[in-house]
């Protein structure tokens, strides 16, 4: 199950690369979602997908599974929701003003005579 | 008073809170972000003081004993590196007060500069891997939002490929932690480093995390061959701004190099500390290539910095008691020189209104004591004997040496020497050469501005003639990194 998982995030990580490395802003927006996704999968097949009860002490079970990494994407995932909902914003903000959403578009070109 | 180590992060954090409430209040949002300055400033150096007298000082948050809860370490590097960033934070507020402009004063910038201090702080002090990249994440969502503040277009144009640099790097540090979780079943730096000591068998996976950590703190620290957002994002924003980036963001990329390079991955030095040597001393050559090339003040500066993130890592690659020392000795050193420079060089360009070599001349007629200052700046930079860049960088030269990695001393003595090149040029044609300006004032004063270029300046010069004062703590904080098991012991309390 590891396996998969890992092939599955690789997945992703590829998706993530290709769509960051286009010169659309929306694309590149969309990349950095989808590589989030794959650091979070990533980070719950890591610590071992061994099959356990959910972590609450209420069922009362042999084995759980383990509840620190969930604890971390928990924490992965509202760091990275906020990031990119400014990301967003900010996007938009730099398709109004500079009036292209062509990162070609984009270069910093300081004249100064 | 075992909650002392909390008040670093807990002060601004509380004031950047306050400070959202009252939006059009600019006057009560001034005192209020300058009296926590202050106040800052005595916290952190009674947290100085008490690690001296007492040794390492450790907070376990909510009880919980460590490796299961987080816990905060005050060693003494980072004791000395929150006592620095509180010095540093106050003069730059200062100098924003008198020169960011109402319209970005009104909306929240002081409480996001809080929130950025708060980050900052928290890095240091943490004992946590997932919590230093918590505290990251809270130290660059305030910098987007600072990179950003007053939404000019070229501000707009960098800061979107600053901000897609650092998710990248945000999510190579989630899959570093979550690799290092996988070998070591542990995220507490010191069960890491016990851990990883204890095993017998060399780990190549370990390596392999080592070089993963090092991508993403050199991402953050703007290393060789990782150091390219920087330059472009650096120069966007107003001066203040830039100063606070300039000098607090890389060296925090730099601390935590520190910290995993001394304290978790001392399994296999031979590869990664040679790794981390050569990459130093491209770092070094990059910066100072850079510097020389450019005729924009602001990117002539902003190269420096990359060529300082070199010096400071060779030293810690030497791995020698002597080398840490003076590493530890120029970070402080560069984090106080850097902001003052940033700031001088912000007022420069004020008096000038331009950014331009080409187009100022003359400064000195009308401002002799910016002109004299910035002198004094820039041979402290360097490294003239009686300022503070001397130690340091004499101290990193003997750990080379000790460390027989002759080549990059070589390399980091000519790149010394283009620092100076690349800034004296700076006053030479800025200071001197023809006269642009005919009054004072002719596209904006220097009222308010000087006062904390100069309380920075005075600051280093006390680094550099009290050095018999601070070289005991910066020897103190080599010799923790030296022997990680000080730290471990202080930690885990066995």
């Amino acid at each position: 199950m590891e396996i998969l998982m890992s092939v599955a995030a690789g997945i992703l990580f590829m998706g993530g690369t290709y769509l960051v490395l286009s010169k659309n802003i929306i694309r590149i927006i969309i990349g950095t979602s989808v590589i989030s996704h794959g650091a979070h999968i990533l980070l719950l097949t890591m610590a071992g997908l061994k099959t356990g009860a959910p972590p609450l002490l209420g069922l009362e079970a042999s084995s759980y599974t383990d509840p620190l990494p969930q604890a971390l994407i928990l924490t992965a995932i509202v760091i990275s929701f906020g990031v990119t909902s400014f990301f967003i914003v900010l996007g938009y903000r730099a398709y109004k003003e500079n009036g292209t959403d062509n990162t070609e578009n984009m270069r910093g070109t300081d004249s100064y005579d | 008073m075992t909650n002392l180590l909390i008040w670093p992060i807990l002060l601004p954090l509380l004031t950047g809170i306050l400070l959202l409430f009252p939006r059009n209040q600019i006057r009560f949002q001034r005192v209020l972000s300058a009296v926590s300055a202050v106040a800052l400033i005595a916290v952190t150096v009674f947290i100085l003081w008490t690690v001296q007298n007492e040794g390492i000082q450790t907070l376990e948050l909510g009880g919980w004993t460590p490796p299961f809860g987080i816990v905060l370490v005050g060693d003494m590097l980072a004791v000395l590196l929150t006592t620095t960033t509180a010095v540093v934070s106050l003069p730059i507020l200062l100098f924003a007060m008198s020169s960011i402009g109402k319209e970005r004063e009104q909306f929240y910038f002081y409480a996001f500069y809080q929130f950025l201090i708060t980050g900052v702080m928290g890095a240091f002090l943490t004992g946590d891997i997932f919590n230093l990249f918590v505290c990251f994440e809270v130290m660059l969502i305030s910098s987007y939002i600072l990179i950003v503040h007053g939404g000019t277009k070229k501000q707009l144009r960098e800061s979107f490929k600053y901000v897609l640099v650092n998710i990248i790097s945000s999510a190579f540090f989630v899959i570093a932690v979550a690799y290092l979780y996988a070998v070591t079943g542990t995220l507490n730096m010191a069960q890491l480093s016990q851990r990883i000591n204890s095993l017998e068998s060399d780990a190549p996976v370990l390596t392999v995390i080592a070089v993963l950590f090092l991508i993403v703190f050199g991402l953050k620290g703007a290393l060789f061959p990782l150091y390219f957002w920087l330059p472009a994002s650096y120069t966007a924003p107003p001066s203040a701004i830039a100063a606070i980036f300039g000098a607090l963001l890389t060296k925090v990329g730099m601390y935590s190099i520190f910290r995993t390079y001394t304290v978790i991955f001392t399994h296999d030095t031979g590869f990664t500390h040679q790794l981390l040597a050569v990459l130093a001393a491209c770092t070094m050559a990059i910066g100072v290539i850079g510097a020389v090339a450019h005729q924009d003040v602001k990117k002539i500066l902003v190269y420096n910095v990359i060529a300082a993130v070199g010096f400071v890592l060779f030293g810690v690659s030497t791995l020698t008691e002597t080398g840490m020392a003076g590493a530890i000795f120029y970070l402080i050193h560069d984090i106080i020189i850097k902001g003052a420079l940033f700031l001088l060089i912000g007022a420069m360009v004020i008096v000038a209104g331009t950014s331009h070599l080409k187009n100022m001349g003359g400064l000195i007629k009308h401002h002799p004591r910016l002109g004299w200052m910035f002198f004094t700046a820039v041979m402290a930079l360097v490294g003239v004997p009686p300022l503070s860049g001397f130690i340091g960088k004499l101290l990193i030269i003997q750990g080379g040496a000790e460390a027989g990695q002759y080549v990059i001393i070589a390399v980091m003595m000519a790149a010394s020497l283009l620092v100076l090149y690349s800034m004296i040029r700076i006053f030479l044609y800025g200071f001197y050469g023809q006269i642009q300006l005919e009054t004072a004032d002719q596209y904006g004063s220097t009222k308010g501005l000087l006062l904390p270029c100069a309380f920075l300046i005075a600051v280093s010069a006390f680094l550099g003639l009290g050095a018999e004062a601070v070289y005991p703590l910066a020897a103190t904080a080599a010799e923790t990194l030296h022997e990680p098991q000080i730290y471990i012991d202080a930690v885990l309390k066995e």
